[in-house]
């Protein structure tokens, strides 16, 4: 049940890690309002499928616009958003599986266009909705609904994918930081490009995870989330790489790139060439 | 396979009888008594240039369309080519007329073959009187038969000029036709004057060609007849292909985001958009797939903008759950169809009307996309347009059908007057915030839609939604917007249909591009004298009250199609009416003689039921 409206009935389990993605994302936009003097109403929230996706129907105070998609295409229908209306600030939330499964194709061509719009990825390792399947982001031989005798396929490595295949702006961060995952989500959402921010969101029902990324000193479990280093150059490739061969998961910025938006590129096009009006057109085909 | 169609014949296509006529001869008996053929043969001459891709066909057939446009005559081309870069069997051809072109003929007048192959392959598709020219560089053929040789690059370089052997066939084909060597003169200063240095030589080695290769024919001493001088249309006219209509529609009705992937025969589309669709708040983008580009268009439609995609069946496929999207969040874009013989890669280059009932329930759940399929290389500019504004209106999806026989075919059509294109826009929200988007509404003056950057905040959504697009599951809810997504449909009924000759014992009725051949063979079997209506409707879903009506009234719709399965007379009888299919599938168009000698039979037999139940 969201405040706004008493009837949707859709809810996130306790202790869902989307519940600080979601105080995270609100300040971020908030903030960028005030940053920038924007209406609120000049922001979209592209979502996917899934848990995660739901984002769009819970948020509290003023509303953005919101367009709640298919499966697997947040990446595509954000493209259209953004570069049909460069003035809209477009952020795009989805699970690990809506982004780096079913909708991983579209990774790709959207770094070498380097769209200028916003990725929140909500990773939780699992098909939550779904009631409990392996995701991309599953670890090798982990038990679930659909590997009921241990995944086989090997974790993919999501940080190391985005940095391979040209994306300009990759940041890793933890749903139980909301303030510095605000900021960081602040900072991706002024950086001029495709900007991913790859958070950490346990499910609480079918992969939690909070021990193991915070550690349970009780329990006798170390954390392996661990804080970029202030000394890390996030312009330098080598550098990221270097930070993303250490094990754990770090949190901040890893790599970020100043290279023309797609806009820049179709702006620079427009300048010299004609902008022909439907008569212009019609008047090349006369006889 | 369907049941209720009664016409399907297998294999149709070469191997079936001839029955069109030569020029300047009438047939005589035949099976039925429909066959009383037009006596204006004179007016009307097809010309075939079949050899290898990549020789030029193409070229040759437009410059001969160019010339007699520009002459004053009515031109159709029509190309057929393997999917491939280049070589591989391939023609192209132009019907050249004193009378407009409803369609690319019947059989050949003459036929240019630049190899052997080409020459087997067409020759059945001459007419009786018809001639061919071979290319006697290439290959030879046994004396007496009704052709001669001619070695055009030989002839070619004598004058100069290794490049103008096109040049050398047409003014052979020329003479055959009796078309005016002064008009082919004018076309070439026309096409060659460059401002280059160097023109006035290629000009002149040019209109030499042409000669050379008219003397050739002429020593011949073979003739197909002698084209009518031409009737020029009291109007201006263009010169232009169905899809580049098609695009000039769209985005004269305000069209100003496109994205789209390439696939034969609509990458066309993607080409003229790239090119044109640039400059402040235009974009157009080749994106990485068939589910990228409907996405994208959803996206910007989403966003304000009047956005479209085209594509074939194999990505019509793909954009099956985005187009649902469309439907179900009622967001307008446009999704061209430009079909081409299926399933799954099928035939990438040939002709097929077979994806109308993907079109109609391009994806899963319950919807009815709004369809627009135009019958003509004009059709294609008021469709192009229309199809805008019914997105704009009804505010979703709609799909325009074309085919890969009306894609790439020119023809000199009525200049259309820009100034009088309707350009609908979508009513968009401008109140206060907290608007109920997917309110309840009464069926008058659609509910009017937010824009991102203005006031209204929603959640488009996916997922069944109450008002304000949050998802639900309640009853009540997905009972009402159900109703309402298809209650807007009704506001689409404006699209041109023809009912002639209403009453009659069969009605023909075709759709898409069939509709030239179709037309043709109506008018010839109207002129013998046949009892038998014409009806005809560019919008195949929601069709307009006065053809349902129509319908309703018909004793038999017989419906010419191009695909195995009969499938737009399966959709008439599943709306109750009585239809049956005339079809074909060898990737090529009807023929019109191949309709009047269908359709005749079958009015025949509905002739004689109907005189067995009045005795």
């Amino acid at each position: 049940m969201s405040k706004r409206n008493p009837e949707y009935d859709f809810v996130w389990c306790p202790g869902c890690g989307d519940f600080g993605v979601r105080r995270a994302l609100e300040w971020a936009l908030e903030r960028h309002v005030a940053e920038h003097e924007i209406p609120q109403s000049n922001y979209v929230i592209v979502a996917g499928i899934g848990c995660s996706g739901n984002m769009v129907h819970l948020m509290e105070g003023d509303q953005p616009f919101g367009l709640h998609g298919i499966h697997g295409r947040t990446l595509p229908l954000s493209f259209g958003v953004k570069m049909g209306r460069p003035d809209i600030e477009t952020v795009v939330v989805a699970g690990d599986g809506d982004f780096l499964a079913i909708g991983g194709e579209h990774i790709g061509p959207a770094a070498a266009r380097n769209v200028d719009v916003t990725c929140v990825v909500m990773d939780n390792g699992v098909y939550g909705l779904t009631k409990g399947q392996s995701s991309p982001t599953t670890e090798m031989g982990a038990m679930t609904s659909s590997t009921p005798y241990g995944k086989v396929e090997t974790q993919m490595m999501p940080l190391k994918y985005y940095l391979t295949i040209g994306v300009s702006y990759i940041a890793s961060h933890y749903s139980s930081k909301p303030r510095d995952l605000a900021n960081c989500i602040q900072d991706a959402m002024n950086h001029k490009g495709f900007s991913i921010v790859h958070v950490q969101s346990p499910c609480t029902t079918y992969n939690d995870t909070y021990d193991i990324l915070k550690g349970n000193r009780r329990k006798g479990i170390p954390g392996i989330a661990w804080e970029v280093p202030e000394d890390h150059d996030p312009s330098s490739r080598q550098s990221a790489e270097d930070l993303l061969d250490r094990p754990g998961i770090p949190l901040g910025l890893i790599y970020q790139e100043d290279r023309p938006t797609l806009q820049d590129q179709v702006d620079k096009i427009a300048e010299s060439n004609p902008n022909r009006q439907p008569e212009q057109i019609l008047a090349t085909y006369a006889i | 396979m369907l049941t209720g169609i009664i016409t399907i014949e297998a294999n149709y296509g070469f191997s079936v009888k001839r029955t069109q006529l030569a020029p300047n001869c009438r047939r005589t008996g035949g099976e039925n008594s429909f066959s009383n053929m037009s006596e204006n043969h004179s007016q009307d001459f097809v010309i075939r240039f079949a050899g290898e891709g990549g020789q030029g066909l193409v070229t040759s057939a437009d410059a001969m369309a160019r010339a007699a446009a520009n002459a004053g005559y009515y031109v159709s081309t029509f190309s057929t080519f393997p999917s491939q870069i280049m070589g591989g069997p391939a023609s192209s051809q132009v019907r050249i007329s004193n009378t407009p072109v409803l369609c690319s003929g019947d059989n050949v007048d003459v036929l240019v073959s630049l190899d052997e192959y080409a020459y087997n392959n067409h020759q059945h598709d001459l007419s009786e009187n018809g001639v061919a020219i071979y290319n006697s560089g290439e290959f030879q053929l046994p004396g007496g038969g009704q052709y001669f040789g001619i070695d055009a690059d030989e002839l070619a370089k004598s004058t100069g000029n290794t490049r103008a052997a096109n040049m050398v066939t047409i003014g052979a084909v020329a003479n055959l036709i009796g078309f005016s060597l002064e008009e082919i003169d004018a076309f070439i200063t026309q096409r060659f004057t460059r401002g280059r240095p160097g023109d006035d030589e290629i000009i002149e080695s040019n209109k030499q060609a042409i000669r050379l290769g008219a003397d050739v024919a002429a020593n011949s001493g073979f003739s197909v007849g002698t084209l009518a001088a031409p009737i020029p249309p009291d109007y201006d006219q263009i010169m232009i292909t169905g899809n580049a209509a098609l695009a000039l529609g769209a985005v004269t009705a305000g069209v100003d985001f496109y994205a789209g992937y390439p696939i034969s025969p609509a990458t066309t589309i993607l080409v003229w958009m790239e090119q044109n669709l640039v400059g402040p708040g235009r974009f157009a983008h080749q994106v990485s797939s068939e589910i990228e580009a409907i996405s994208a268009i959803v996206g910007a439609g989403y966003a304000g903008k009047k956005s479209m995609t085209a594509t074939a069946g194999p990505g019509l496929s793909l954009m099956s759950e985005g187009i649902g999207l469309a439907w179900m969040a009622e967001i307008p874009c446009v999704v061209v169809d430009v079909q081409r013989g299926g399933p799954s890669t099928g035939l990438p280059t040939k002709s097929e009307q077979s994806d109308l009932l993907l079109c109609l329930n391009p994806g899963h759940g319950d919807m009815s996309i709004p369809i627009l399929a135009p019958g003509s290389v004009e059709e294609c500019f008021d469709a192009g347009a229309l199809a805008v504004n019914w997105a704009e209106r009804y505010q979703g999806p709609v799909i325009l059908m074309s085919e890969f026989g009306q894609a790439e075919k020119g023809e000199n059509i009525r200049r259309p007057e820009l100034a009088d294109v309707k350009v609908e826009r979508r009513s968009i929200y401008e109140g206060s915030n907290g608007y109920a988007r997917y309110q309840s509404w009464n069926g008058e003056g659609l509910s009017p839609m937010p824009i991102p950057g203005g006031p209204g905040a929603y959640v488009a959504n996916g997922s069944e939604h109450d008002e304000r697009g949050d998802t639900t599951h309640l009853p009540r809810h997905h009972i009402r917007l159900t109703e309402r997504r298809f209650k807007k449909l009704d506001l689409l009924g404006d699209a041109h249909y023809e009912i002639e000759n209403d009453g009659a014992i069969a009605m023909i009725m075709s759709w898409g591009s069939s509709k030239g051949p179709a037309r043709e063979a109506y008018e010839r079997l109207q002129e013998s004298g046949a009892d038998v209506g014409w009806l005809y409707s560019m919008a195949l879903n929601p069709l307009p009250d006065e053809m349902k009506s129509a319908l309703e009234r018909a004793n038999l719709v017989i419906v010419p199609e191009l695909n195995y399965t009969g499938q737009w007379s399966a959709v008439l009888r599943q709306h109750g009416y009585r239809a049956e299919s005339v079809t074909q599938y060898t990737g090529l168009p009807f023929k019109p003689a191949t309709l009047v000698d269908r359709i005749g039979a079958r009015l025949a037999e509905l002739r004689a039921e109907k005189g067995m139940v009045l005795a």
